[in-house]
């Protein structure tokens, strides 16, 4: 297969994205601001057993993670997705600003971290960084 | 009681969280102390609760019509009663949140609790010297209270 064919390919199956966060607004925030073309919103999830639940059934391949919820921690989830599926991507979108919690979500499988409050451009940004590593 | 460097983290905080996600900065007036019995509240209250190294409580607490209108600056349409009340959990949230880049990981925050309408008060914690930062942004005036041991 040719570089460009193999382009196609990957345009042709986006990646399937899952927001959770326990936050309504900002489930639907993130869903209206992330524009990039690759990217299709395949579910949202609003605590951490509801995010379980939602990965089993959506099968992402991107995720954007809060980490204050209730029932089950953002940190708990990253780590359970990525028992599941060790290839997922995922975003840790948190107000969390201290350098212990981004390192702890990173030793658990995470591959980025953006700090509440954000602008749409810096979840673009992050996003777009985040599958430049797929 | 709070020193200058804590007030300044939620002074930082406060601004921070207008001029990005609302991206129009809000004035932030000069923090006081609460006097004994004042604790007035506007039509809806986000509380967190903080536990770890300092314990009691952070609250963000606004009228409506502002809160309206940062829904609305958030291109967020839905301005229904519940969706008032996700948006100032989520501003109490986020700046008790960023306080831990200051404060460390050991500055432990709840999900928050929403109080709306008349009649119900947070529970400040005993021996706690609670610290108001007001905060104007358009015509609207709120409060961020901190009320930590």
């Amino acid at each position: 297969m040719s570089g460009i064919a193999r382009q196609e390919c990957v345009f042709a199956q986006p990646f399937r994205l899952l927001i959770v966060d326990d936050s309504n607004v900002m489930r639907r925030r993130i869903e209206r601001s992330q524009n990039l073309p690759q990217l299709e919103v395949v579910g949202t999830a609003r605590d951490g057993r509801e995010a379980i639940e939602r990965f089993v059934e959506t099968d992402p391949d991107v995720v954007t993670m809060d980490i204050t919820m209730p029932h089950m921690n953002g940190i708990e989830c990253v780590e359970e997705m990525v028992r599941m599926k060790p290839g997922v991507l995922i975003l840790i979108v948190s107000a969390l600003a201290d350098k212990a919690t981004a390192v702890e979500a990173m030793e658990k499988g995470a591959n980025g971290f953006l700090n509440k409050p954000f602008s749409d451009r810096q979840l673009n940004e992050a996003l777009e960084e985040l599958l430049g590593g797929a | 009681m709070l020193d200058e460097q804590a007030i300044r983290t939620f002074l930082h905080g406060t601004t921070r969280y207008f001029e990005v996600a609302a991206q129009q900065p809000a004035s932030v007036g000069s923090p006081y102390l609460m006097a004994p019995g004042e604790l007035e509240l506007h039509e809806y209250t986000g509380v967190i609760a903080v536990s770890g190294r300092r314990d009691g409580i952070v609250y963000f607490t606004a009228p409506r019509g502002m809160l309206t209108v940062l829904l609305m600056r958030m291109n967020e349409s839905d301005v229904s009663h519940e969706n008032i009340c996700d948006i100032v959990g989520e501003v109490a949230n986020t700046i008790a949140g960023n306080a831990r880049r200051d404060f460390g990981n050991q500055f432990m925050i709840s999900v928050p609790t929403v109080l709306a309408g008349a009649g119900k008060k947070p529970q400040l914690p005993a021996g706690s010297h609670p610290i108001v930062i007001p905060i104007n942004w358009r015509s609207h005036s709120a409060r961020l209270v901190v009320a930590l041991r």
